[in-house]
């Protein structure tokens, strides 16, 4: 039971109160590349979640199983990094060949997805910051991926509706996405202090 | 003329604020002008080494596997820079945190690889990849005196206040991360105003 506390507050701690996005500034590329369109915005934060999540459990076991016990830890930049990129890469060319319709969906999102910080930020967390166990690493990497799917759903929803605004030239376009970013961290520092 | 490649990095084509990469590290790390300061170095040494690397390799790497080899000499090199702040300076490595290991997905340096080094003599990339180092390092300073200015008063580089405090209650919300997208925010639109960006 109290396990199953732990993993809630990792989830919580994970999607509110250190948003990957909002609070620990990771994966802002894609947040101001790809939050123009709220369609574009869903599909990219569910890309994520899906890459999050198996990289999350891929380097857990490369760290602990192969990287531990041979006593080259600080091996682990190089090899996240391409067990990320190869996972991937394979991730894109298993959907071109079995589903079209889903590569045409996510197929320009995926590429993305190895440069994305976050990726490579959640798998440090995971194993040098935190040490979590595998269930951990797992639930980390899922509600982080949610955590960035939320803040990338919310910040399209507001640049569709500034579209029809009509702000200073100077401001237009990036500075004032950058604007809005600032009032969505400072509603979710509101979650900062929170304790489950 | 060979000296504008070194120039172009620093304004006109600035990774910061003209080009909008490398975006994680200038606002996660900008809290303090010594995180730009060591932040700014280890970026500069990443960003020369690997790309004079890349340059001097250009020849023997087949195109198709370019990206992975760029990667994992870019990734040598992270692991050298963390390996040498983890030992000769403890405190600055725990505070940049995980923002060090993350130099290697910084998009600045795989894009000047693609982009320039790949093509480009040595000495060329020399001049390119400084500038854009000295680029990003003013951006990042930039960003990082407003906010330890706004957010904690006073500026203390190496224990050595360089402002002494001058704010009795500063804005503590300029050294959180909301105060990290007002700044950048502002600055881009006062640059563009200007012309700059």
């Amino acid at each position: 039971m109290h396990k199953m506390e732990n993993l809630l507050s990792i989830a919580i701690g994970a999607i509110l109160i250190n948003n990957i996005v909002l609070t620990k500034f990771l994966g802002l590329c894609p947040f101001f590349g790809v939050s123009t369109r709220m369609r574009n915005a869903a599909t990219m934060g569910f890309a994520v979640i899906f890459v999050m999540t198996a990289s999350s459990i891929l380097t857990w076991l490369i760290y602990e199983c192969l990287l531990i016990p041979l006593h080259i830890e600080y091996m682990r930049i190089v090899t996240f990094i391409l067990l990320i990129a190869s996972f991937v890469q394979l991730v894109e060319m298993f959907i071109r060949k079995t589903s079209p319709e889903l590569h045409r969906a996510f197929g320009i999102y995926l590429p993305l997805i190895t440069t994305n910080c976050a990726i490579l930020g959640v798998a440090l967390i995971n194993t040098t910051v935190e040490g979590y166990s595998l269930p951990a690493a797992t639930v980390n990497g899922v509600a982080t991926g949610i955590g960035f799917l939320l803040a990338l759903i919310l910040m399209a929803g507001i640049r569709e509706r500034l579209e029809l605004a009509d702000p200073p030239r100077t401001f237009s376009g990036l500075p004032l996405a950058f604007v809005s970013a600032a009032l969505l961290a400072l509603a979710f520092q509101g979650f900062s202090g929170m304790a489950i | 003329m060979k000296l504008q490649e070194f120039t172009k990095g620093i304004v006109k084509k600035n990774a910061v604020f003209a080009l909008a990469l490398g975006l994680c590290p200038t606002l996660a790390i900008t809290t303090s002008v010594e995180n730009a300061l060591g932040m700014s170095l280890a970026v500069a040494f990443v960003l020369i080494f690997s790309n004079l690397i890349i340059s001097a390799v250009r020849g023997f790497v087949p195109q198709k596997v370019r990206i992975p080899c760029f990667i994992v000499i870019i990734a040598s090199l992270v692991t050298i820079i963390d390996l040498f702040m983890h030992g000769y300076s403890p405190t600055l490595y725990k505070r940049l945190g995980i923002f060090l290991p993350l130099i290697v997905v910084n998009c600045i340096i795989l894009g000047r690889a693609e982009a320039f080094a790949s093509k480009r003599s040595v000495f060329d990339t020399l001049l390119d990849a400084a500038g854009i180092s000295v680029g990003f390092a003013l951006a990042i300073i930039l960003v990082s005196v407003i906010r330890e200015l706004l957010g904690s008063g006073k500026i203390v580089v190496l224990g050595h206040e360089i402002v002494p405090a001058f704010i009795s209650s500063p804005a503590a919300a300029m050294i959180l991360p909301p105060g990290a997208f007002l700044t950048i925010g502002i600055l881009l639109a006062l640059l563009r105003r200007a012309g700059v960006a």
